[in-house]
């Protein structure tokens, strides 16, 4: 062997410092990526602020690159009110769902069921694309037909519009929120469960008036990675939101902050694709904005424990 | 639950048991909906002809086997870039680090990567890999790409797998001498190894169901490799592409057919997964 006793020898010596520096050079990548991610995302994004306006990109309305008009302000206010409406209709379906598998079903039944949110959240984004246009748009516009029928001001859209773009979303994000709300709700210690029992509440006051309250800060962040999923996602909405900029009510065809990208990043050029990547930063402050009170609720977490 | 004296009924308790049996309910009914919305439209157009000859005008405007080799090329290229680098920057955090600080940082850094959204790296891809280093659209300029997408999933079920192996097992290979890398590549290594492996499967199938970050990265291209290595440099659409472009050309059967497979790959990576913690993972089992 060449292992001595005493003392190791130069080649274990080269080998083990190279090691840890290699080690080093892979956990930093993670920071420099970051680092310059967010560097290359405000390089690309600012001139065309510069070149059109602050005010003219994130407070006009009218968006025609055709016409030197980069308004954006209609693409940000469909993400947020979308983001918004999927994630208030999936945090009830997601949080219930979470307290059925955590405090209600037997073993095996849960199996089941995770297995089923598991597949759920691992189907690609554009199946969802798929099945929006063929199921939720149909859908839309049979209502959207009887609603609007008759009437000369409403621009049919064939079921293309913010509210299907919302359904889809809610699906999506809904794996998540039950997930990391199930993780909260096991973390919460039986003695809690057990107390109020013994005090004579029904298992389903427990649940509501002891374990969720209990549970609040990973709900909270189930919440929130929640909303920065329906925030990023692209591929799932675009042909689902009929990719007009208009204003965001339910029965319009929309356009996201990441559709808008995806849409046009194709075949833009010039100012048009500067402002193409300005919309790309004004996602990124959104989610990096997000990921700042993500990482303070679990911080207060980590101390409350 | 029973009480000394009749059990009394209460009214809301009932109904938000059934609130949550009906949200319960849709959750899982979901999945189930969609398995059968794809496969009953995906079978009729599925031709076994499409899974073995690429894509062409002439011969087989369907066919698929393009897309399916560079899906595999974007795997393996993805996996051998993020592999090394996430487990050694695991092993560093786990193993080494002694700053406090950098550690915070780096966690930080990983847990802001899992946030961004598929299409910043994207459009980040674009302009550094594609147009900065001069890769282009190409299988290579996606597979960096992915490779910052999946580091995440990579440190994270590594970093787990390490904290798994008992301390006992350091102790003792410390007591009889090992360096720490020794150490390291012969016993904390070997023994996670299934943890590692899980967190890889759990990543391919994230490469496989990504689309919004290969679009303007690998491109939309369904040609077959002339070269084993020179494809990485040629752009390559990935199934999923090939699915979004079926989609805005209303092709439905064949987007019906891509989707089938999808579903049918992701629900193998999910099973492989959940096999390999079942049966190798050492340290569950104690």
């Amino acid at each position: 062997m060449k292992y001595s006793i005493v003392g190791s020898n130069k080649t274990t010596t080269r080998e083990e410092k190279a090691a840890a520096y290699i080690f080093i050079a892979c956990a930093a990548l993670s920071i420099i990526a970051v680092v310059s991610i967010t560097a290359y995302m405000i390089i690309s994004g600012t001139p065309a602020i510069f070149k059109v306006g602050l005010v003219d990109i994130l407070f006009s309305t009218t968006w025609q690159p055709t016409a030197g008009k980069f308004g954006i302000l209609y693409i940000i206010l469909t993400s947020i009110i979308g983001t918004l409406f999927a994630v208030l209709l999936a945090v009830p379906i997601g949080l219930l769902t979470a307290v059925a598998l955590s405090e209600l079903v037997n073993e095996k039944l849960k199996k089941v069921l995770k297995s089923a949110i598991e597949m759920l959240a691992g189907i690609p984004s554009v199946v969802y694309g798929l099945l929006g246009i063929l199921i939720i748009n149909p859908a839309m516009y049979a209502l959207e037909k009887s609603i609007y029928a008759g009437n000369p001001h409403h621009q049919m859209t064939g079921g293309a519009n913010l509210i299907a773009a919302i359904l889809v979303l809610v699906i999506m994000i809904l794996p998540t929120l039950v997930n990391v709300s199930e993780t909260a709700l096991e973390t919460v210690p039986q003695h809690l469960r057990l107390s109020s029992l013994a005090l004579g509440a029904t298992k389903i006051q427990t649940i509501f008036k002891v374990v969720i309250p209990a549970a609040k800060n990973g709900i909270f962040s189930a919440i929130v990675l929640g909303v920065g999923r329906a925030i990023g996602e692209a591929m799932a909405i675009l042909l689902v939101a009929g990719n007009a900029v208009k204003a965001p009510w339910p029965f319009n065809s929309v356009r996201f902050l990441t559709t808008a990208i995806v849409s046009e990043m194709g075949y833009s050029q010039g100012l048009h694709r500067q402002v193409l990547f300005t919309i790309g930063l004004v996602l990124f402050v959104f989610i990096m904005v997000i990921n700042i009170i993500l990482s303070r609720i679990l911080k207060k977490g980590e101390e409350d424990d | 639950m029973t009480s000394i004296t009749a059990k009394k009924t209460r009214i809301s308790d009932n109904i938000l048991l059934a609130l949550i049996g009906i949200c319960t309910f849709f959750s899982a009914a979901l999945i189930v909906v969609i398995i059968v919305y794809v496969f009953s439209k995906g079978i009729p157009f599925f031709k076994f002809k499409d899974l073995i000859s690429p894509q062409s005008a002439l011969t087989n405007p369907n066919g698929l086997l393009g897309n399916i080799i560079n899906t595999l090329y974007i795997i393996l290229g993805t996996l051998l870039l993020a592999c090394p680098i996430g487990i050694g920057g695991a092993i560093y955090l786990n193993e080494y680090a002694k700053n406090k600080k950098f550690v915070e940082a780096v966690s930080f850094a990983t847990e802001v990567l899992s946030g961004i959204p598929s299409i910043i790296f994207g459009l980040f891809g674009m302009i550094f890999f594609g147009e900065l280093l001069g890769f282009k659209y190409s299988i290579l300029t996606g597979c960096f790409t992915l490779t910052l997408l999946i580091l995440p999933i990579i440190i994270r079920s590594t970093q787990t797998a390490l904290a798994s192996v008992p301390e006992s097992y350091r102790e003792a290979a410390r007591g009889l001498g090992a360096t720490k890398w020794y150490m390291i590549h012969t016993v904390i290594l070997p023994s996670c190894l299934p943890g590692i492996l899980t967190g890889v499967i759990l990543a391919m199938g994230r490469i496989i169901a990504e689309s919004a970050a290969l679009l303007f990265t690998a491109g939309s291209a369904y040609l077959m490799p002339r070269d084993f290595f020179s494809h990485f440099l040629e752009s390559g659409g990935t199934l999923t592409i090939q699915l979004y472009i079926a989609m805005t050309n209303a092709q439905y059967g064949q987007a019906f057919v891509i989707g089938m497979i999808l579903i049918i790959l992701i629900f193998l990576m999910n099973a492989l997964a959940k096999w390999i913690t079942k049966h190798f993972d050492v340290n569950t089992k104690e």
